[in-house]
């Protein structure tokens, strides 16, 4: 182990106090920019959950779509004109849009419709628990999350209730199908999601294009484009990619979220760099010895930045404990906090860069130091 | 006596600026030779220990020239001056200055570390340090568990450890009893017997004066002699007399 390690962990660990009051900051900074982190993450990935579960090539969206969410409509015989575009093997009409779903017990609430037809293997409920997919072209058929059980009081198959005043009948239940405005998804077949929504019959959201593998994407969507008006042609990483800037930036919700996190960063970093600073104040005179005996101010620094990096270990084994745990609690909630080997190797190197960061002041401290007051003491 | 190992000639410092401005040395001339002992002596404010930070290098003269091993420090710079600290002066101060989070062994250890000696030869050197100055039985003791004059002992171990050419030692008796104050001045007139190094000790007590091979006296910035009382003018003598009979 080398001088400067044994000499900067027996300075951080010769007031203790002191130190469990960094290693605190620490953890509170930096737990923080991690719920703030993981909220973006959970917030990125529900924002686009219906887009990452279909399988279409290409999405024809109403021009200025903003996000999956976007309530436009498209007339129905768009289709007809894309299938006749050369290399479209299918156009998949998609009916999405707010509506009311009554509570059984009393009152009502809002409701995300998604309407697909049912013949199509395209936009479907995943992670079905109870029921069957296929009951959604029967009568009145509807999915929904167990989530929301308690938000749309419902919680077994064949509960029934209405939607805008039209009977609907639960046929499957899904899991985690969560999303991120909080309004349930129900989804259920094409013509049944225009009547819950109030739609005109001829009136589609999106639809969702396939083409042959031997197709060139570009052509299909240069023609695709020449032959529909006022339309945009996405592919599902474009669409993603817009829903995700509407949500977290046009919102201004990811601004907030980075907001969080910066004050979590600074607020890190002012009581780190405030306990580094008063403990090199402590310890001044030996730094002056230091200094006295010849000893370079690279070599000074190191010590100071030996000590902020074994803050900023000690402090992020603690925060990456709370992390798991954070993370497990709020698996199962409505906005579950994420975590991924990515982000907390980033919150690590926030951790490390914070602490050094914070070591600036007593750097400069030391590097101004007179090795002649030695002498004085 | 050989070499010089550290000079001043006609070395001015203004410590201050403006009003507070204090002159205080005047045109100092003095050397510290190899194989030599040589006290500084003068009353509280004389200039001793702004002498000695200027020959320790850690200030630079206002005016005048100080050669450590016969080249001048002007041109050095603060990195020049540390490196000459690091590699030719060791230093022994009034209160020890040792890191309390250290061990003995470490404290010493840590003059080689900041001239980059590797950790295992640095210990045995530290290690042979400890014995040179008795003390290879406290080598893990920290601060705290020492008395005041086995940690001075310590002190000159981290001194001598990377063969400085000289030894400069502020008031090293002044925290310790007279027996205490008797052993550290006999490991230093020891150190001092080593014809390749000198020892230059700054103190107004007069108890070590037989461990000098050379008394210099300052007063007021300036050199006033050589000898026990050479140039020492009698107010002069009358503070040393009152400051050595003094409470310890």
């Amino acid at each position: 182990m080398s001088l400067i390690f044994r000499l900067a962990s027996r300075n951080l660990l010769q007031d203790r106090l002191r130190f469990v009051a960094t290693v605190i900051g620490i953890v509170f900074s930096i737990v923080l920019v991690t719920v703030q982190a993981g909220l973006f993450l959970s917030f990125e990935r529900m924002v686009t959950t219906i887009i990452d579960h279909t399988s279409a090539d290409l999405w024809i969206v109403p021009l200025g779509t903003k996000c999956f969410e976007d309530p436009s409509v498209l007339d129905e015989h768009y289709r007809t004109r894309a299938l006749s575009v050369q290399g479209v093997t299918d156009a998949i009409p998609i009916v999405i849009g707010f509506t009311v779903w009554a509570v059984p017990s009393g009152g009502t609430t809002p409701v995300f419709i998604i309407g697909s037809s049912t013949s199509s293997e395209d936009l479907r409920p995943w992670n079905v628990v109870q029921g069957n997919l296929d009951d959604l072209s029967t009568p009145d058929g509807v999915a929904i999350d167990r989530t929301y059980f308690g938000r749309l009081g419902v919680t077994r198959i064949s509960d029934t209730t209405e939607i805008r005043g039209i009977r609907a009948r639960v046929v499957a239940i899904t899991n985690g199908i969560r999303s991120f405005t909080t309004t349930p998804y129900v989804f259920t077949s094409l013509d049944r999601a225009k009547a819950y929504i109030g739609s005109s019959p001829n009136r589609i959201s999106y639809f969702l294009v396939h083409i042959s593998s031997t197709t060139d994407i570009v052509r299909v969507r240069t023609q695709l484009l020449a032959n529909l008006p006022k339309v945009e042609v996405l592919t599902p990483d474009e669409f993603r990619s817009r829903s995700r800037a509407f949500w977290l930036f046009g919102t201004g919700a990811g601004a907030a979220l980075f907001a969080g996190a910066l004050l979590g960063a600074v607020v890190g970093t002012v009581i780190v760099a405030q306990t580094l600073y008063s403990s090199t104040k402590d310890h001044l005179n030996e730094f002056a010895t230091l200094r006295a005996i010849g000893s370079s101010g690279v070599y000074i620094h190191k010590v100071i930045i030996c000590q902020a990096l074994l803050s900023a270990v000690i402090g992020f084994l603690l925060v990456a404990c709370t992390g798991l745990v954070i993370v497990k609690a709020t698996a199962n909630t409505a906005l579950p906090i994420i975590m991924t080997p990515v982000v907390t190797l980033g919150l690590f190197f926030l951790t490390v860069l914070m602490c050094v960061a914070s070591s600036i002041a007593a750097i400069v401290q030391v590097t101004c130091i007179d090795p002649a007051r030695v002498f004085k003491q | 006596m050989t070499g010089l190992i550290i000079e001043a000639i006609n070395v001015v410092k203004y410590l201050g600026h403006g009003a507070g401005e204090v002159k205080a040395l005047r045109g100092v001339n003095m050397s510290v030779a190899c194989g030599e002992l040589t006290l500084l002596m003068g009353p509280s404010g004389s200039g001793k220990t702004t002498l000695l930070s200027v020959l320790g290098c850690m200030l630079t003269p206002t005016d005048g020239t100080v050669r450590v091993l016969g080249r001048s420090t002007a041109d050095a710079g603060p990195g020049g001056l540390t490196k000459l600290r690091r590699d030719h002066i060791g230093f022994v101060f009034q209160s020890y200055h040792l890191f309390p989070t250290l061990t003995a062994v470490e404290n010493v250890q840590l003059a080689l570390d900041v001239q980059g000696v590797r950790s295992k030869p640095a210990i045995a050197r530290a290690k042979e340090a400890l014995v040179t100055v008795g003390l290879s039985h406290k080598e893990h003791a920290f601060p705290h568990e020492l008395s005041g004059g086995e940690q001075q002992r310590v002190a000159i171990a981290r001194a001598i450890v990377g063969n400085a050419s000289v030894i400069l030692a502020d008031e090293p008796t002044g925290a310790l009893d007279s027996e205490n104050g008797h052993a550290i001045m006999t490991i230093l007139a020891n150190i001092a017997k080593d014809p390749s190094r000198g020892v230059l000790v700054v103190t107004h007590d007069p108890r070590i004066l037989p461990f000098a091979d050379r008394i210099i006296h300052i007063e007021d910035g300036r050199i006033l002699g050589e000898g026990p009382d050479a140039g020492c003018s009698r107010s002069s003598r009358r503070i040393l007399a009152m400051q050595s009979a003094g409470p310890r």
